[in-house]
Parts: C-alpha cells; structure tokens; sequence
C-alpha cells in the first residue's frame, strides 16, 4: 500500500524522534512519584515538542536560513519556526528555573520531594491545622453503617517537624 | 495498574501524533509568511542571518516580550528563594582537576558568548544563543568552587542597563522613523560586522540582558542553603 522509500527518510525518522520524545515526557510525568523526575519528564517532552515545531519548518533539499551558506539560489528552510523556538526554549529555561526555585522550596520545608510523602504530609498538616481528623477511608462508608462508628484517629505526634537526613 | 493506564495513555498519544502526522505534507507547500521574511530580510535589513533579523527586527517587540518574560521568573525565583543567612556553610569546593579546568575553560566561553553575540547577524547565534554561553562561563566557576560568589549588585546593574537600553534603541527608532524597534543606521554592506543597522546593538543588548539574568539565577540557586537548620 505504502511504499518504504517514501516512509523511511530523514524527516520521517526526526519525527518519529520527537513525537517519541513527547510520549516518553508524558509517561515520565504520569509514572513517576518524585517531582524532580517529573520536571526532568517535562523538559523531555517540551524538547520533543520543540522539534516538532522546527520540523515544520522543513523543505526538502534546502539550506540554513543564512544568507550567502548554502549555493547561491538554493531555497531556505522556513525561518519562522526557528526564530518561535528560540522563543519557546528561552521561555523554558524561565519556566523550570522558577520549578526548581519552588522544589528547593519544598524540600526545606519538608525534607522530601515524593509526591506520596508530599501529599501524606500536607493532609496532616490540613488537618492539624484546623482541629480535624485526619480522613480516613472507614469514616465515609457507603450506604448505611452495619458497623458502630470507628473512634476518630487523632494523631498522637505534635506539629511536623523537617525530617532530618 | 497506574503504570499499565500510563503507558496505554502515552502510546495513545504517540499514535495520534503520528497517525496526523502520516496526513501532513512536510514543509509543502511553504508558509507564505516565512516565504515573504526570506524574499525581504535580506535586502531590506541587511542581516545574513534571517532568524536573527526576525527575531530582533520584524518581531522586535515579541523579544521585548520574551525578556520581560524570562526577567519574571528570574524575580519570581530569587523572591521565592530567599535570602541567604550571612553564617550559614558553603559547599566545600570540587578537586583540583575541576577547579584547574573550570579556570581554563572560563576565558574560552567567554570569548566563544562575545563572538556568538557579536556574530548573530551573520552566522547562526544571536543575543539569546550566546547570553546562554556567556552564563555558562561563570556557571562553571561557580559550581566548581562554590567558595567564589557571583557580584549581585553588578549582575543587576547589567542586566537592568541591557534592558533599559534594548527599551531606549526602540524609543529612538519610534522618534526617527515613527516604528517602535525600526531598523536604523541603514544596512551597510552584507556580511561585514558593522552593518545591518542597529541589529547587532540589540543583539549585545539581549545578549547581556540573557547572560546576567540566567547568571543571577545561577546565584541564587546556588546561595541557597538546602534546608532551614
């Protein structure tokens, strides 16, 4: 149906890379639980996105947007793709630095970047904070009780300390 | 489960992407906009490099943009970050392979950044390719021997005049030629390092404007100490 000269060239395989660079970002934000990993994943993908972008640029048998590079008369690659990002990889940088700036944040204040740990924490703190058990499963059963009420789980430690490690 | 849910969603995606893709013909036909840029920047700007004669000339005032920008998240994290308490323990400094090749390799960047800079309107680089280099020099030294702390007064006063004097080139086109960011000094002669009007003025000036905010950045992250003790 499809001849495989015309589907393996150059193009295709930069591609292929990039739309591979996009769903290994995305499945590093989905599958991992440390928030470094996940700003790592995001950089993958915004890379395999900017390639995307600069492909579209792309015309076959032409030369870098520069005048006097290539043999005279050659056509150029689209130049407004590249110049966009330029854009896009600048605002990147901005954007992870201010991510890393508020990781360093957080692991001041709570020793940890695990996003389970993360999340185990700040519900305690919640719930400390306004005088309130901390929610369990056995406190919203479906449908009627067969059971008496469980007692509340009050949490016998005091406010959360930065773990040291 | 996750995981399964996670790769059946991330393989998905691929497909979709490449299932579209498989429709599209690359770079065919070619955007008339880019097409038009190509024809014009040339003559009109006298800029060999036509992604830097878009990205300063034509679309000027997006870059004004983009380094306003990169100036907020550059606050935002030295706001967020903090203030470094005057006692508080340094990093001890890397070996001396690390600290004799951080030293050797400072100068080099920093010639290779000025030549980017100064080059962006002829050969590929630009303001914003050769700030990245030129914050990567002081980088290396500073992560090589944390000791060695970056001048922040001096950092901020670059950056600030960079960037008042990117804002100020615009205002004087907007006073000669009406155009915020128009094109002055006429386009001299192709390929020499003095042409292409005030193209490579603003070029040093996002170059400098770059390099010392990715530099404080780098200063800040690296003054922080990594837990409240």
């Amino acid at each position: 149906m499809i001849e495989l000269d015309a589907v393996i060239n150059l193009e295709t395989l930069v591609y292929v890379g990039a739309i591979g660079l996009v769903a290994i970002g995305a499945l590093g934000l989905a599958l991992s639980n440390h928030l470094f990993r996940m700003l790592l994943a995001l950089g993958i993908a915004e890379s395999g996105a900017n390639l995307l972008l600069i492909l579209s640029g792309y015309r076959p048998d032409a030369t870098a947007p520069i005048i006097g590079y290539g043999p005279v008369g050659a056509s150029m690659v689209d130049p407004l793709p590249q110049v966009l990002v330029l854009t896009a990889i600048v605002i990147g940088v901005g954007v992870q630095a201010m991510a890393v700036a508020m990781l360093v944040r957080v692991f001041r204040v709570y020793g940890t970047l695990d996003v389970r740990e993360l999340r185990k924490r700040m519900e305690l703190e919640v719930s400390t904070a306004a005088g309130m058990p901390v929610p369990t499963s056995e406190q919203a059963p479906a449908g009627e009780r067969p059971l008496p009420p469980v007692p509340a789980y009050r949490p016998s430690y005091g406010p959360i300390q930065p773990r040291e490690s | 489960m996750r995981s399964i849910a996670s790769l059946l969603f991330a393989g998905g995606l691929a497909f979709l992407l490449l299932a579209l893709g498989a429709q599209l013909a690359l770079g065919d036909p070619a955007m008339r906009v880019g097409a038009e840029y190509l024809r014009i920047a040339g003559p009109e700007l006298g800029a060999a490099n036509i992604v830097t004669a878009i990205l300063a000339g034509y679309r000027g005032l997006d870059t004004l943009g983009e380094l306003s920008i990169l100036f907020a998240a550059a606050t935002a994290a030295g706001l967020v970050l903090g203030r470094r308490r005057a006692d508080a323990p340094r990093d001890p400094p890397g070996g001396l392979i690390l600290r004799a090749g951080a030293d050797l390799l400072f100068p080099l960047l920093v010639v290779v950044g000025i030549y980017i800079v100064a080059h962006g309107h002829l050969t590929p680089g630009g303001g914003f390719q050769g700030g990245v280099i030129l914050a990567a020099a002081f980088f290396v030294a500073v992560l090589a021997d944390p000791s060695r702390t970056l001048n922040h007064a001096a950092i901020s006063w670059i950056e600030g005049l960079a960037g008042a004097s990117f804002i100020l080139i615009g205002i004087w086109a907007l006073v000669e030629d009406g155009h915020f960011l128009a094109p002055l000094l006429g386009t001299g002669t192709m390929g020499q390092l003095l042409s292409a009007g005030t193209l490579p003025l603003l070029s040093v000036a996002i170059g400098l404007k770059v390099g010392s905010e990715l530099a404080g950045l780098m200063a800040d992250i690296s003054d922080t100490e990594a837990r409240d003790q």
